[in-house]
């Protein structure tokens, strides 16, 4: 059962400090949201709990092992990453695109073994894509795509996956698709660390939540413990429209609080 | 995917192929007409002292340098593209390929070069050695790879600015065509020793090369993904320049600038053996050993008057080529 424990994490970035001692956790099972504002750390804290940035003090520790003291290649294992802008090189079909996914695993592409052949075909039945597998990247749609990206990262059979906004350019249909496979993959035993911007979904899909603000972490715990109007107002600067459906609370955000935005 | 690499197989059966062709054609052709028995017995130095003096030291050097610069080049350039991810890289575009020139051009300028057969090749090394040295310290700085590109760009022109400077102040008539047809690059009257000083950089070079295959495919989903995927990009990185270095550095150290076949090549070969960027990492090496050695066999089939120089013809051949696929290319992203 593997656990991050991110602890006392700071980043800075060009002089700045982007993310201010942060300490949290992920295990097995669960998915935790990211929340907060445009330039609140979300991605940074992200990038940082995986080791694709430098933390200028603070640590992740995965199963009492340090992240920055593990191999490229183990952690690359451990952990998939999944960003928020999807970056495709070359005109490749989207089953070789998922692939990729095995690089962790294997000396090369041309070294696949039946074994990585089933993690990538279990992946692209995960995500539901396997029907245009063979098509170029460049002839998706935009929700196939994301698709595509996320059943790229599940290939790696990593215990974690960060997902960065996997949401943010998506219809309502495709983000709550989207949303599902998440939440299922936790409910497998993955533990799944997303940032959203989407308040409804965070709610709905998380079964905890991280709120940031100006690279703090301000407020954790259960979705409905943490998105309540005061602390809405004092982050996001919105007034918020509750409700209810079928015992599902939802949130809309309906007017800026006067004074401006804080990101 | 089995099938797209099995395809890779065939067409790389199909490049050694023509490869066999080539240097028996290449063999065959020349000023002197020699009978097949006596290329065959000249090899072996079986043949009459004539015919064995041509074949060892006319035509077997010049066939061998062709396939390996050929072999280099195509290698560096489908490396560099899937490395910079950039469909226009070449090995001129991180500057070493100038800077091997300079070094030349300087060892020419004044007027070393007939001291010693060693001295262009060590002054085109040295320079090389300098450029990668250059893009070490910036590459040390844990910038991105564009910053990179863009340093080399810049070696490039300060290098070609200097090149300019050589010839602009040489008062030596004989020294300033001694750098034109040294920078228009060739492979014609090199001997086995020319070979000697060049092959074990390329090859090394090579090597190190063949194995990037792992790095270059994860990078082409970005370079935050191929790090996340396991990827050391700053070793990674340091390997991938020094081995282009090498490659770049041996070819231009002994056949000057030959452009366009670390461009063009991996493009004849993404069509035939797909984009994957590991895919084409050998078939762009047999391509670029098969597509040089071919041009050095049109060049002696040309030579009435003065002999083209191999580099003339395949930037004139490259250049409207690579323009076709540029053309094509914008055509079908169109669609």
């Amino acid at each position: 059962m593997s656990r991050l424990t991110v602890r006392d994490l700071s980043v800075w970035l060009q002089g700045a400090p982007i993310v201010r001692n942060v300490s949290c956790a992920v295990g097995a099972g669960e998915i935790v949201g990211v929340i907060g504002p445009n330039g609140a750390g979300k991605s940074t804290l992200l990038r940082a709990a995986c080791a694709l940035i430098p933390a200028a003090a603070g640590a992740a520790v995965l199963d009492g092992q340090e992240i920055t003291a593990m191999s490229p290649d183990a952690r690359a294992r451990a952990i998939a990453y999944l960003p928020q802008r999807h970056v495709l090189h070359w005109d490749l079909s989207l089953s070789q695109v998922v692939s990729l996914g095995r690089l962790p695993h294997v000396s090369g592409m041309d070294r696949l073994t039946p074994a990585d052949r089933d993690a990538i075909g279990r992946a692209m039945e995960i995500a539901e894509i396997t029907a245009f597998a063979d098509r170029r990247v460049g002839t998706l749609s935009g929700g196939e795509l994301a698709r595509g990206m996320l059943a790229r990262a599940l290939a790696v059979e990593a215990p974690l996956l960060f997902a960065d906004e996997p949401v943010a350019a998506l219809d309502p249909y495709h983000a709550l698709h989207i949303m599902e496979l998440l939440r299922d993959l936790a409910r497998s035993g993955r533990a799944v660390l997303v940032v959203l911007h989407d308040l409804t979904l965070a709610l709905r899909f998380c079964d905890r939540l991280l709120l940031l603000q100006g690279g703090r972490l301000i407020a954790e715990g259960a979705p409905q413990d943490v998105l309540v109007p005061e602390r809405l107002e004092a982050a996001y600067r919105v007034n918020a429209e509750y409700g209810v459906r079928a015992g599902e609370p939802y949130i809309v955000p309906w007017t800026r609080l006067p004074g401006g935005g804080l990101g | 995917m089995n099938r797209s690499a099995s395809r890779t197989v065939l067409l790389d059966a199909a490049l050694v192929g023509v490869i066999a062709i080539l240097i028996v054609a290449s063999l065959l052709i020349g000023q002197v007409h020699l009978p097949l028995g006596d290329v065959i017995g000249g090899a072996l130095g079986a043949a009459p002292a004539k015919s064995t003096i041509i074949i060892q030291q006319l035509r077997l050097p010049r066939t061998l340098l062709a396939l390996l610069a050929g072999a280099g080049l195509g290698l560096a350039g489908a490396v560099l593209q899937g490395f910079l991810r950039n469909p226009l890289a070449d090995p001129g575009v991180i500057g070493i390929s100038a800077a091997g020139s300079l070094g030349a051009v300087v060892a020419i300028y004044f007027g070393i070069y007939a001291a010693s057969a060693w001295v262009i090749p060590l002054g085109a090394m040295s320079t090389c050695a300098v450029a990668t040295i250059i893009l070490y310290v910036i590459a040390a700085r844990n910038v991105g790879t564009l910053t990179l590109l863009l340093a080399g760009i810049a070696i490039n022109s300060l290098c070609l600015a200097l090149i300019s400077l050589c010839m602009n102040l040489s008062t030596n008539p004989y020294a300033v065509s001694e750098m034109v047809f040294w920078l228009m690059g060739s492979v014609s009257n090199r001997t086995l020793f020319d070979l000697g000083i060049a092959a074990p950089f390329v090859l090394a070079g090579i090597l190190i090369l063949l194995r990037s295959g792992k790095v270059l495919d994860a990078m082409s989903l970005g370079e935050e993904v191929a790090r996340s995927l396991g990827v050391a990009l700053q070793r990674e990185r340091i390997f991938l320049i020094g081995g282009v270095a090498c490659i770049v550095g041996g070819v231009v150290s002994v056949a000057g600038g030959i452009g366009f076949v670390g461009l063009v090549v991996p493009h004849l070969m993404r069509p035939l053996a797909g984009h994957l960027p590991s895919r084409i990492l050998v078939p762009s090496m047999l391509g670029g050993a098969a597509l040089l050695l071919a041009a050095d066999i049109v060049v002696r089939l040309m030579a009435n008057g003065p002999e083209l120089q191999l580099g003339v013809l395949t930037s004139l051949i490259g250049a409207p080529f690579f323009f076709y696929l540029i053309v094509r290319r914008k055509a079908l992203s169109d669609e």
